[in-house]
C-alpha cells in the first residue's frame, strides 16, 4: 500500500458547497407546512412553577400551541446512557414536572406560524414561581463537594505530601478557571417532523446515532423509527455531543401540532441548557531538587456539576503521566450546584488541568533558575509512570526542540520584565500540551460502482476539522483511487454507526473503519475477478495477486492491472462492504497512548493601561500521521486562537442571587476577533506510531487548544513579573505590574 | 431577582388577541407571512400592520408582504428559501448574517425588511456566476478561510464590502476591517489571506 | 418583539408631526431593533426618517457640520473629517463593527442606550427601563459600570465612543421639534441619572437631531482617542479617553479631555484640562493632570479597577496626542 493521498494538502472537498452558501445546516431544512417554536426559559434559579397564565397566550396571533408541563405528554424516558452521558445521574426530563433546577431551564414551548409570533407569545407568557436561592458559586462554603461516583477520583504513587514538604524547592499554588460556554457560531437547532410514529430530526448533533437512540428512548420508539440528519455543523466544540432538552421539545411540539416544527435556540438560551466548561478550582504543589528533578507532585481539582448528573472530566489526569516523579498524588472532586449539567468543551479537563500544572512548572523554573524547556527535559519520563507501561510514541522533547527553534526561544532573556518593544513589555512563555490518543469502535460502508468510483458512508460528523475531506483521502488511499473518484457521505443515521465526533478520535475511529471497509470491498473485487472466466486473473490464488494504485495484478507484473471498472463492468452491479474497527485490546493493554506538543507564546503588555495582546503563537505537535497538512494546520491555529479566548477573554459570569448568566450575549461573552489573531504557526514533528490505530493518527482537535492558555499566562508573567493564576487574565490583573 | 414567591415574572401587559388562527400549510411563495395571520396582525391601536415591500435579491425582483417586525435575515431564510445567510446571534454581535444592501455590508438581523422597500440586496447565493465562483469565494477555499463554514457567508459578504471600501490594502488593515465577523473555529489567518488575495486580483 | 406600525416620513416636518403624536424615530436601527427584539423597547409606532435630507458632511468656515443621518462609516471615511477632526474619525472606527458603522446614524449614536446587562433583562429591576423597579446592577455584577456620575438608582455607563470625542471638542447639536429649532452643546444632551434614570437626554418630545457642528480649534489636529478593552476590536470600552492638545512653543496652550466607559454620560474632564494649561507636554504634567480625573468617583464592587485605569488611560492618550506630528 503506497501512501499517495494521505499526507496531501488537499483543499476541502466541500469548500465549494460552503463558500456558495449551499451547505445546509439543520436550521436550513425548511419543511413544507413548517411552524416555528420558541422556548420559554425559567427566570428563577431554583424552585417550582406555581402558575401559568396561558389562555391569553394561546389566543395571540399566529399561536398554534402552548405546551407546558401541565399539558405536555408524559414521555416514557426509557433508560438511555450514551458514552457521552455522565455515568451517574439522570438527564433532565423536560416538561415532565413543575420543578426548576436551574436558571434558564425550559418551562414552556410556544408554536406559531412565524418566528415573530412565536417569540412574541413566548415573551408574553406569565409564569409564577415558588423561588429559592440557588447555589451557583463554586467557592461558596455551602457547596457540597463529593467524590465522583465514577471511581478513579484519587490516584497516588509514593508519598507526595511528604516529598513536597521536604523538597528543597517548592511551588504550592491555587488556580481558578472561569466557566466558559462553547458559543459556536451556529446556535442549536432542530427541525422535527413526524410521519405517523416515525420521526425525522434535522438536528445539530456531533453524535447522530446517540441522538437517534436517545430520542427513541425518550419517546419509547424503536430506534429505526427515528432518523437524525445533520450534514453540516456550524461549529460545536463539544456542545452538540449530548442530546439536550430542546431536541425532545421540538419533537413534542411537532407531534402536538401535527406539523413540522423548527426550533432554533436564541444566543441567550445557548448559555442555559447546552452545556458549558465547568469552572475549576485547583491546587498544584511541586517539590524539586535544586537541579530541577521533581520529587513530589500534588494536583487537587474540583469541577462543577449539576444536582441531577455527575459530569466528570480528566482534570488531573495529565499530571499522572506527563513528567517523571516517584511521589505523586491527584485528587478530583465535584461541586454540586444548582446549574445545568456541564459538558465537554474543546480539550475538556486536560485543558483546564494543564493550565494549573504548566503554570506551576513555569513558576518552578524561575525558582530554580532553570530554563523552562530544560526543566521539562530533566523530568522527561522513560515510561508512563502511572500506568507503568511504555508510550506508544512520545515526541515531547522533539516538539520543544522544533518549536523553540522556529519560535526563536533562544532570543528570550530569562529575567521577567527584561524584554521590551518600544514602550511595550514583551514576554515569552511556553507550556506542554497533551491529550490521549483515543480510538472508539466505529463502522463504515464502501460501495464500488461500475464506473470505477467509490461511495463511502458513515454516520459521522464534520463540525469543521474537514471530515469530508480527510475521510475522502483515507478511502482514496486504501482503494488506490484519486480523491475525485471517491464521494464520502456523512451526517445521517441511515449510514453505519460511528462514535461521537469529539475527543479527537474521529480520524482514528472512523478512518480505521473506512480502511477496513475499503480492504473488504477490495478483497470482494479480487474474488469477483478471480471468479470471472474472462479475466486475466481467472482462478488465480489470492496470494499471487496484489493491488497497486487501484489496479489488481499478479505480483511482479508491471502492467497497470485490472481496474475496478474492469472488474465491475461484467456484472454491472456495485460491490458493497461494511467494515468496522476498534482498538486491539492487547495493544491497549501494552501501551500508553497520547499526543504531545509544545506551545510557545509571545505577548505584549502595555505598561500604562495593561492591555495584553498575543503577538505570536507557535505550536509543535507529535500526533502520529498527518492526513492532510493543510487541514491539520488550520485546525491547530484555530485551536490556538480558541486558547487565546480561554487565556484572555472567555468567562460566563453568573449572578449568585439567582444563577443567571449575566453576559449571555455575543457582545458580552468575548471570543477573539480577527484583530486579536497573532502570527500563528503549527508545526508537526515526524512521528510514526504503529500502535495507535491502522491509520497511524493520534488526533488533533483537542491538543490544538490544550497548552495555549498556560503558554500565554507564562508569557504574561515573563513580560510583567506578575503571576496570574486565574483565567481569563484580565487587564486589571496586570495593571499594578 | 429577590425571592418573591408567586411573583409574576412578566415583561409587562399582555396584548390580547383575537382567536388563534390555523395557518395554512406551506406559506405562499412570496408572502413572508401566512395569509390569515397576516390579516389578523394589527397594532395595539388596531391599525393593520402588514406591509408590502419590493426588493431585488441577487438581481431578482420580489414583492413581499411582511410583518414590519421581520428582519431581512428572516425574510431571506424563511420566505425566499435563501438560507445561505446565517443567524448566529440575532443581536448584531457576530456578523454571520452580513449581506450587502445597496452595495454596503450590513448585518441583516438588525435590518427590518419593512424599512427597505426598493432595496438592492446581495447574498452569498448570488455570487456564483454561470458555475464560476467569485474570486473571493475561490480564495476562501484555496486559503482555508473556513472550517465549519457557518460564518463563511457573512465573512465573504463582509470581505466584498471590505475590498470595495478600500480597506484591504494590507493584512493588518484587513484584520482591523474584518473584525465585525466572528469565526469561532479561528480560521482568521485564512480569511485574511483570502481577502488579501482577492483584493489584489480585483 | 411587540407589533408596531411603520410610517415613512417624507419630510422633516412630517416626521416631527408623527413623533409629536407618539411615534418613535428610527434610522439605522442598530440599537432600537436590538432592544425591540428583547422587548426592552416597545414602540407602537415607528417613523422611518432615513429618507429625510439630514445626511452629508460639510464645512462652514472653521466648523465641520455632520448631518444627523450621516452614517458612522461615512463620517469616519470623509476626507474633511480625517483632515480637520481626526479625533472624530478615530473614535468612530474604534466603535462597533464595519457593518454596524454602515448602518448606524450619528444622531442615533448619540441616543444609543446603555449596555448594562440588567437593562436588557425583563425579569430584574432596572430603574432606567421600569422606573421605581430598583437597580439590579448595584448589588450585582458591575465590572463594566460607571464610577462617575452614578446615583443610587442607576450606574450604567454611556456606551458611545464618538460622543466622547464630540464632548471633548465642544461640539454642538441642532435639533428641530414641534416648537421649532434650537442648538446646544452635545454635552448638554446627556442627563445624569439622578433619581430619574429613565430620562436619558434633554430632547423635548418630538425633537429630532438634525446636525452636529464641530468647531475647529488649535487642538483639533493634535488629538487622539484611546480605547482600552479586553479584545482588540468589536467591544465597548472598559475605559476610553479623548485627548486634544494645542501646543505652542513647547507649552500646552489648551487641552481638551473627555473619558468614556467610566461615566453615566460622556465625561468631560475640565479640571484635567485646566491643570495642563501652561505646562510642558511631559509625562509629569500628564500624570498630575490625570490624577484629577478621579475626583468624586464612586466605585462599585467589581469596577474599582477603573479608578486606577482611568488616569492611566488619560496619560497615555495625552502622550499619543503629544506625539502627533
Amino acid at each position: 500500500m503506497s501512501m499517495n493521498v494521505i499526507g496531501k494538502p488537499l483543499t476541502r472537498v466541500d469548500g465549494r458547497t460552503k463558500v456558495t452558501g449551499k451547505a445546509r445546516y439543520p436550521a436550513d431544512f425548511n419543511q413544507p407546512g413548517q411552524l416555528y417554536a420558541a422556548l420559554v426559559s425559567a427566570t428563577v434559579g431554583l424552585g417550582r412553577v406555581t402558575g401559568i397564565e396561558g389562555v391569553e397566550v394561546e389566543r395571540m396571533p399566529g399561536v398554534v400551541a402552548l405546551i407546558t408541563h401541565r399539558n405536555a405528554p408524559k414521555l416514557p424516558y426509557l433508560p438511555h446512557k450514551g458514552i457521552i452521558d455522565p455515568a451517574v445521574g439522570e438527564r433532565l426530563h423536560v416538561l415532565q414536572d413543575d420543578s426548576v433546577r436551574f436558571y434558564g431551564q425550559p418551562v414552556a414551548i410556544v408554536v406559531a406560524d412565524t418566528i415573530d409570533h412565536a417569540e412574541r407569545a413566548a415573551a408574553a407568557l406569565r409564569i409564577a414561581y415558588d423561588a429559592h436561592r440557588p447555589i451557583v458559586d463554586h467557592a461558596d462554603e455551602e457547596v457540597a463537594r463529593i467524590v465522583p461516583g465514577t471511581g478513579k477520583a484519587d490516584r497516588s504513587r509514593g508519598d507526595a505530601d511528604a516529598a513536597v514538604a521536604e523538597a528543597a524547592i517548592k511551588v504550592d499554588e491555587n488556580y481558578d478557571i472561569a466557566r466558559e460556554n462553547h458559543n459556536p457560531m451556529e446556535p442549536h437547532a432542530t427541525v422535527a417532523a413526524w410521519n405517523g410514529d416515525r420521526l425525522t430530526l434535522w438536528s445539530k448533533s456531533q453524535f447522530l446515532v446517540n441522538e437517534q437512540a436517545e430520542i427513541a428512548a425518550v419517546f419509547g420508539l424503536p430506534i429505526e423509527n427515528v432518523e437524525v440528519i445533520c450534514p453540516f455543523i456550524g461549529g460545536a466544540f463539544g456542545t452538540s455531543l449530548r442530546t439536550w432538552p430542546h431536541v425532545t421539545l421540538a419533537a413534542i411540539a411537532a407531534r402536538q401540532v401535527q406539523r413540522p416544527v423548527k426550533l432554533v435556540l436564541t444566543r441567550k438560551q445557548m448559555f442555559f441548557t447546552t452545556g458549558h466548561r465547568p469552572r475549576s478550582l485547583q491546587r498544584v504543589a511541586l517539590g524539586a531538587t535544586p537541579d530541577g528533578k521533581l520529587t513530589g507532585v500534588i494536583h487537587e481539582g474540583t469541577g462543577e456539576t449539576s444536582r441531577y448528573e455527575q459530569f466528570t472530566e480528566a482534570l488531573t489526569a495529565v499530571t499522572e503521566y506527563l513528567y517523571s516523579c516517584p511521589n505523586l498524588r491527584t485528587q478530583y472532586r465535584l461541586a454540586q450546584l444548582d446549574t445545568a449539567t456541564p459538558n465537554h468543551m474543546r480539550g475538556p479537563g486536560e485543558a483546564s488541568g494543564i493550565f494549573a500544572l504548566e503554570s506551576a512548572m513555569d513558576e518552578l523554573s524561575y525558582k530554580l533558575g532553570i530554563d523552562p524547556i530544560e526543566l521539562r527535559r530533566r523530568n522527561e519520563p522513560q515510561i508512563d509512570e502511572a500506568e507503568n507501561k511504555p508510550f506508544s510514541s512520545r515526541s515531547l522533547i522533539q516538539c520543544y526542540e522544533l518549536g523553540a527553534e522556529r519560535f526563536g526561544w533562544a532570543r528570550r532573556t530569562p529575567e521577567p520584565r527584561s524584554m521590551r518593544d518600544g514602550r511595550l513589555l514583551i514576554g515569552m512563555g511556553t507550556a506542554t500540551a497533551t491529550y490521549p490518543a483515543f480510538h472508539a469502535p466505529s463502522s463504515a460502508r464502501v460501495r464500488l460502482l461500475a464506473d470505477g468510483t467509490a461511495e463511502v458512508e458513515a454516520a459521522a460528523s464534520d463540525m469543521g476539522p474537514g471530515t469530508y475531506t480527510s475521510m475522502t483521502q483515507v478511502a482514496a488511499e486504501f482503494l488506490g483511487l484519486q480523491p475525485e473518484q471517491v464521494r464520502f457521505g456523512l451526517g445521517t443515521t441511515d449510514y453505519p454507526p460511528t462514535p461521537s465526533h469529539g475527543g479527537s478520535w474521529t480520524m482514528a475511529s472512523v478512518g480505521s473503519a473506512i480502511r477496513a471497509a475499503c480492504l473488504e470491498v477490495q478483497s470482494q473485487a479480487t474474488r469477483q475477478a478471480i471468479a470471472d472466466a474472462g479475466s486475466p486473473v481467472f482462478e488465480a490464488s489470492m496470494e499471487v495477486l496484489e493491488w497497486v494504485d487501484g489496479g489488481l495484478r499478479r505480483r511482479g507484473d508491471a502492467s497497470p492491472g485490472l481496474s475496478y471498472q474492469d472488474i465491475l463492468a461484467k456484472a454491472g452491479n456495485p460491490i458493497e462492504a461494511d467494515g468496522s474497527a476498534q482498538r486491539d485490546p492487547e495493544i491497549a493493554e501494552k501501551y500508553s497512548m497520547h499526543s504531545f506538543g509544545a506551545v510557545f507564546a509571545e505577548v505584549s503588555v502595555d505598561p500604562d493601561v495593561g492591555t495584553i495582546r498575543v503577538r505570536r503563537l507557535a505550536g509543535a505537535y507529535g500526533i502520529g500521521r498527518v492526513v492532510n497538512p493543510l487541514l491539520a494546520s488550520s485546525q491547530c491555529t484555530g485551536g490556538m486562537i480558541g486558547g487565546i479566548g480561554m487565556a484572555l477573554m472567555e468567562r460566563t459570569v453568573l449572578d449568585v442571587r439567582d444563577g443567571r448568566p449575566v453576559n449571555a450575549h455575543m457582545a458580552d461573552y468575548l471570543v477573539p476577533v480577527n484583530l486579536d489573531t497573532p502570527k500563528l504557526e503549527a508545526l508537526f514533528v515526524d512521528e510514526v506510531d504503529p500502535h495507535v490505530n491502522p491509520v497511524g493518527v493520534k488526533g488533533l482537535g483537542e491538543i490544538a487548544l490544550v497548552g495555549t492558555a498556560p503558554a500565554i499566562a507564562n508569557a504574561v508573567f515573563h513580560a510583567t513579573g506578575k503571576r496570574v493564576r486565574t483565567l481569563p487574565i484580565k487587564i486589571e490583573d496586570v495593571l499594578t505590574a | 431577582m429577590a425571592e418573591n414567591s408567586s411573583e409574576m415574572h412578566s415583561p409587562g401587559p399582555i396584548i390580547s388577541r383575537r382567536e388563534a388562527l390555523q395557518a395554512t400549510a406551506g406559506a405562499v411563495a412570496l408572502a413572508a407571512l401566512p395569509l390569515q395571520s397576516a390579516a389578523a396582525t394589527s397594532s395595539p391601536a388596531g391599525v393593520s400592520s402588514v406591509m408590502a415591500v419590493s426588493m431585488t435579491v441577487n438581481g431578482r425582483a420580489h414583492t413581499l408582504t411582511v410583518d414590519p417586525r421581520q428582519s431581512i435575515l428572516d425574510v431571506l431564510r424563511e420566505t425566499l428559501d435563501l438560507p445561505g445567510t446565517k443567524k448566529g446571534c440575532n443581536q448584531g454581535a457576530c456578523g454571520a448574517c452580513t449581506i450587502l444592501v445597496d452595495g454596503k455590508r450590513i448585518v441583516s438581523c438588525l435590518t427590518l425588511a419593512s424599512m427597505h422597500d426598493g432595496a438592492e440586496i446581495q447574498t452569498i447565493e448570488g455570487l456564483e456566476k454561470d458555475g464560476e465562483l467569485h474570486p473571493l469565494q475561490a480564495a476562501f477555499v484555496e486559503h482555508e478561510g473556513l472550517q465549519c463554514g457557518f460564518c463563511t457567508s457573512g465573512q465573504i459578504m463582509s470581505g466584498l464590502g471590505c475590498i470595495a471600501e478600500g480597506h484591504a490594502r494590507s493584512p493588518d488593515e484587513i484584520q482591523f476591517w474584518m473584525s465585525g465577523n466572528i469565526c469561532r473555529c479561528g480560521a482568521y489567518p485564512g480569511i485574511v489571506a483570502a481577502v488579501a488575495d482577492a483584493a489584489e486580483r480585483s | 418583539m411587540f407589533p408596531f406600525t411603520l410610517e415613512k416620513a417624507g419630510s422633516t416636518e412630517a416626521a416631527i408631526a408623527a413623533a409629536a403624536t407618539g411615534a418613535r424615530y428610527i434610522a439605522g436601527g442598530t440599537t432600537l431593533v436590538d432592544l425591540m427584539r428583547d422587548e426592552v423597547e416597545r414602540p407602537e409606532r415607528l417613523v422611518d426618517i432615513n429618507r429625510l435630507p439630514l445626511g452629508g458632511i460639510r464645512l462652514e468656515g472653521e466648523d465641520l457640520v455632520i448631518g444627523a443621518l450621516a452614517r458612522m462609516a461615512e463620517v469616519a471615511a470623509d476626507s474633511d473629517v480625517q483632515r480637520l477632526q481626526p479625533l472624530i474619525a478615530e473614535s468612530l472606527i474604534e466603535g462597533a463593527s464595519p457593518q454596524l458603522r454602515n448602518m448606524a446614524s450619528m444622531g442615533g449614536n448619540m441616543l444609543q442606550r446603555v449596555r448594562c446587562p440588567y437593562f436588557r433583562m425583563l425579569d430584574v429591576g432596572c430603574n432606567k427601563r421600569t422606573p421605581g423597579s430598583g437597580c439590579a446592577a448595584i448589588d450585582g455584577l458591575n465590572a463594566g459600570h460607571a464610577i462617575l456620575g452614578t446615583s443610587d438608582h442607576c450606574v450604567a455607563t454611556h456606551p458611545s465612543d464618538v460622543a466622547v470625542a464630540l464632548v471633548a471638542l465642544d461640539a454642538a447639536m441642532r435639533v428641530q421639534g414641534p416648537q421649532g429649532e434650537r442648538s446646544f452643546p452635545v454635552e448638554e444632551l446627556f442627563r445624569l441619572p439622578g433619581d430619574t434614570p429613565h430620562l436619558e437626554h434633554t430632547l423635548l418630545p418630538g425633537e429630532l437631531i438634525v446636525e452636529i457642528r464641530v468647531p475647529g480649534g488649535p487642538y483639533a489636529l493634535r488629538a487622539r482617542y484611546l480605547k482600552v478593552r479586553d479584545r482588540a476590536s468589536y467591544e465597548f470600552a472598559l475605559v476610553s479617553a479623548a485627548a486634544a492638545l494645542a501646543i505652542e512653543d513647547g507649552v500646552i496652550r489648551e487641552a481638551r479631555i473627555a473619558a468614556g466607559g467610566v461615566g453615566t454620560r460622556p465625561w468631560r474632564l475640565r479640571a484635567c484640562e485646566a491643570a495642563l494649561a501652561g505646562r510642558k507636554p511631559d509625562r509629569q504634567a500628564f500624570e498630575e493632570a490625570a490624577q484629577l480625573a478621579t475626583e468624586g468617583v464612586r466605585p462599585l464592587h467589581h469596577n474599582a479597577f477603573k479608578v486606577a485605569l482611568l488616569p492611566r488611560t488619560i496619560v497615555r492618550a495625552l502622550q499619543m496626542a503629544g506625539e502627533v506630528a
